[in-house]
């Protein structure tokens, strides 16, 4: 009945997921750092934080590469084009069910909306969690490299932990709109099997 | 694992009714338990003194042996006289203050003065019986209290430092002959000093076994590994000179002014110019660990005794507080008595007042940086505070700080109420002006003021006190440091380090207005969120 588009390349999948998880997880563990509750113990959740940090690292120097290499970096240059008829359909239209305005296509993957919602995740929430996350971790060499006079480890937590409690909100409303498609599960499926029914 | 900690515990029981001044420790178990033999060490040395004929004479007294040492050991006389342990005095290079037994006045037994007959059990020399002791007499050195090795060599207080030249009973009345020391076959045994030798003053400072310090009392003698990692006999059995490594009679380490923090990398390391024998970092350096770099980094800020000796009185249990004021009570019969607590330790003693003891204590926090002020008895004191008796300096950002461990002993004294200062006291002594013989507390305080020749206006008080000991000995194997989750999430809710200012900790200290402000924007993302969520759902209910 309708038509089935490939949009989600192999990668761009593996990365979504693979980054899901470890975002979902240094959330548990920062949290826990952050002494918000006890769940692994301190010890195991600064470790588990600390592997997953790399990882993520990791896999956003492969995702930059792959998204540079590919042209696809593209798919995040912010528009402000029909972005109120996005915005007023999520305001209004989609309680009436009308049809959303905006049709993903292998070359333009995300509405406006949410190309603004991943420009910013990606150059303003990840960089502060990076740079604090790399201060943190390097908290140690303060002393031998200099450092000390410059930094206070109160607010390199301080932004950190900012970065996290926007990461969080992102989160929760992230995975809220992955249920408004033309099924709850549509988006996800296409996360997952590549192909968006339009 | 528990049977080894069960031998050990036993061993100490039994090591605990080998107490040398016996003078307030712990009563004898009536276990059968033997004292553990002292393995003779095999010794290294190339000379053998019983083969030495100025030592094949029967001494009469204690100078006489020293007279026979020195015939060879030309200088070592001279040296002890320069040291701390005959001089009783210790001049701080950075406060000025002039320190020692000989001039301090702590919240224990308080002060030497007019009680020399009986501190002077501990003075590294003979005859110390009034304040006319001559300091230049190389014969007064005491040479076998540090170097006995047959263990038979006791100096008992009230004898001046001499040991008892015929047996004797003491503590008096008590039944308990102590035997004279014969002084021939020590004077053949000597050696190098052991743990034994030290203990008998160290282990017993403050009146009895393990009273002051909380990490030395006599339990070192042959301590378990999980008491003492260093000097467990099945480690690494070290002397207290391992640490403590002495030339010419100096022995290194100081609580007066002690080595506290570091101001570069790889200080006091053995070696270096600025180096201290007895810190970790001497053998440790600055970062120990080797597995875990961010451990190292705690090192910076933190005393490795604070992580590696998370309680002292492990052993046995330590004197917290001592209250003088109530001492001198008498029973109905008009004589002095003691009491115990529940646990058996000392709880009253009408010579000393009120006590508390306690075990496995989790100590204080602070920062220090080595440097220490005294009350002098001089000083002006305002008594309507808690006196501090020293004072640890230390902050977060002077550079020079650590994080340490320390024993807060608290008290009570008696003050001048006309000149606010600290009182002298008699507190022993054969005639009838003595504390502990009469229980007068005006005689007493009379008698002490005038052996040091000040003023008392006559009027006594009693101030709270409080004394800081820095806690060091006594390390514990690296499976009972201090887990990361005692400072930073602890179980109970009070974390080790809370109360220790100027420290960001992870999981401790968030920023109170970050939480409230951050958890309340998720909060409202969510509720957002299954707000829009329900609208749909209603709103497409209603389409069908
Ligand atoms: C989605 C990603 C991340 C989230 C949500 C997150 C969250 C948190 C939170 C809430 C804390 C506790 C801060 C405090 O209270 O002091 C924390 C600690 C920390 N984070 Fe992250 N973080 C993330 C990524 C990273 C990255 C990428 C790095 C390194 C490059 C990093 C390194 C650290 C370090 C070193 C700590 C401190 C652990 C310690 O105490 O040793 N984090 N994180």
């Amino acid at each position: 009945m309708s038509e089935r588009i490939y949009v989600f390349k192999v990668f761009e999948r593996f990365w979504h997921w693979a980054q899901a998880a470890l975002i979902i997880l240094l959330l548990v563990t920062g949290f826990e750092i952050h002494g918000s509750y006890i769940l692994i113990g301190f010890k195991d959740a600064v470790e588990v934080h600390t592997v997953g940090a790399w990882t993520l690292v990791g896999l956003w120097v492969f995702a930059i590469f792959w998204h540079f290499t590919t042209g696809e970096w593209k798919q995040y240059i912010p528009t402000l084009k029909n972005i109120d008829a996005v915005a007023k359909y999520y305001a209004l239209g989609i309680f009436k069910g009308e049809a959303h305005p905006f049709k993903a296509t292998a070359l333009k993957k995300h509405n406006p909306l949410q190309r603004l919602a991943y420009i910013g995740v990606l150059v303003f929430i990840g960089p502060l969690i990076w740079f604090t996350g790399w201060f943190y971790i390097f908290y140690d060499k303060w002393l031998e490299w200099g450092w000390d006079q410059y930094l206070s480890l109160e607010w390199v937590a301080f932004f950190h932990t900012v970065a996290a409690f926007m990461m969080l909100s992102f989160l929760i409303v992230h995975v809220y709109l992955t249920t408004t498609g033309h099924t709850p599960m549509a988006h996800i499926k296409a996360m997952i099997t590549g192909y968006d029914e339009v | 694992m528990f049977s080894g900690k069960l031998l050990s515990m036993l061993a100490l029981m039994a090591g605990i009714a080998w107490t040398p001044f016996g003078a307030q420790a712990n009563p004898a178990p009536t276990s059968a338990v033997a004292p553990p033999a002292m393995p003779k060490p095999a010794t290294t040395s190339t000379a053998d003194h019983s083969k030495f004929k100025e030592l094949q004479q029967s001494f009469k007294s204690g100078p006489e042996v020293t007279r026979a040492c020195l015939a060879c050991h030309t200088e070592a006389a001279k040296q002890v006289h320069k040291s701390k342990h005959w001089t009783w005095e210790f001049l701080n290079p950075d406060t000025h203050q002039r320190l020692g037994k000989k001039n301090t006045i702590n919240n224990f037994c308080t002060a030497i003065p007019s009680n020399y007959e009986f501190c002077t059990a501990c003075h590294v020399g003979y005859g110390w019986k009034d304040k006319n002791f001559d300091f230049a007499a190389q014969e007064n050195v005491d040479c076998l209290v540090c170097h006995d090795t047959t263990g038979t060599y006791r100096k008992l207080p009230g004898l001046a430092g001499h040991p008892p030249y015929q047996d004797m009973e003491y503590p008096p009345h008590s039944g308990k002959i102590v035997k004279a020391p014969d002084l021939k076959a020590v004077a053949q045994g000597v050696g190098k000093t052991g743990r034994q030798n030290c203990g008998a003053c160290h282990f017993y400072g403050g009146g009895g076994d393990a009273v002051k310090h909380g990490d030395l009392d006599s339990s070192l003698r042959n301590p378990g590994k999980y008491l003492d990692v260093h000097m467990a006999k099945d480690g690494l059995n070290f002397s207290c000179g391992e640490c403590h490594k002495t030339t010419g009679h100096e022995v290194p380490g100081s609580r007066y002014a002690p080595t506290a923090g570091n101001e570069k990398p790889d200080a006091h390391k053995r070696g270096k110019q600025d180096s201290n024998p007895a810190t970790c970092q001497a053998c440790h350096t600055n970062a120990p660990h080797k597995q875990n770099a961010r451990l190292n980094a705690h090192a910076v800020k933190i005393a490795c005794q604070t992580c590696h000796i998370p309680e002292f009185a492990r052993a046995q249990p330590t004197k917290m507080m001592w209250d003088w004021s109530t001492a001198g009570k008498l029973d109905k019969d008009g004589k002095p008595f003691k009491l115990k607590d529940p646990a058996g330790h000392d709880a009253y003693d009408s010579k000393k007042g009120d006590f508390r003891y306690e075990s496995n204590v989790i100590p204080e926090y602070i920062w220090f940086n080595g440097r220490v002020d005294y009350t002098l008895r001089e000083t002006r004191i305002d008594p309507n505070q808690t006196l501090r008796i020293n004072t640890f300096h230390g902050s977060p950002d002077d550079g020079a700080s650590k994080i340490w461990p320390i024993k807060r002993f608290v008290g009570k004294q008696p003050y001048d109420v006309g000149h606010n200062q600290l009182l002298v006291f008699h507190t022993y002594g054969k005639d009838d002006s003595a504390l502990w013989s009469n229980f007068n507390w005006d005689k007493a305080i009379e008698f002490g003021m005038k052996e040091i020749g000040a003023e008392y206006s006559g009027k006594y008080a009693f101030v709270s006190t409080e004394m800081s000991w820095p806690i060091t000995h006594m390390v514990a194997p690296k499976s009972d440091a201090l887990r990361c989750e005692q400072c930073h999430a602890p179980a109970g809710g009070v974390g080790r380090l809370d109360q220790v200012p100027g420290i960001y900790m992870p999981g401790r200290r968030a920023n109170e207005w970050l939480n409230i402000i951050g958890w309340g924007i998720a909060a409202l993302s969510l509720l957002g969120v299954l707000g829009h969520g329900a609208l749909r759902l209603f709103t497409a209910k209603k389409g069908h």
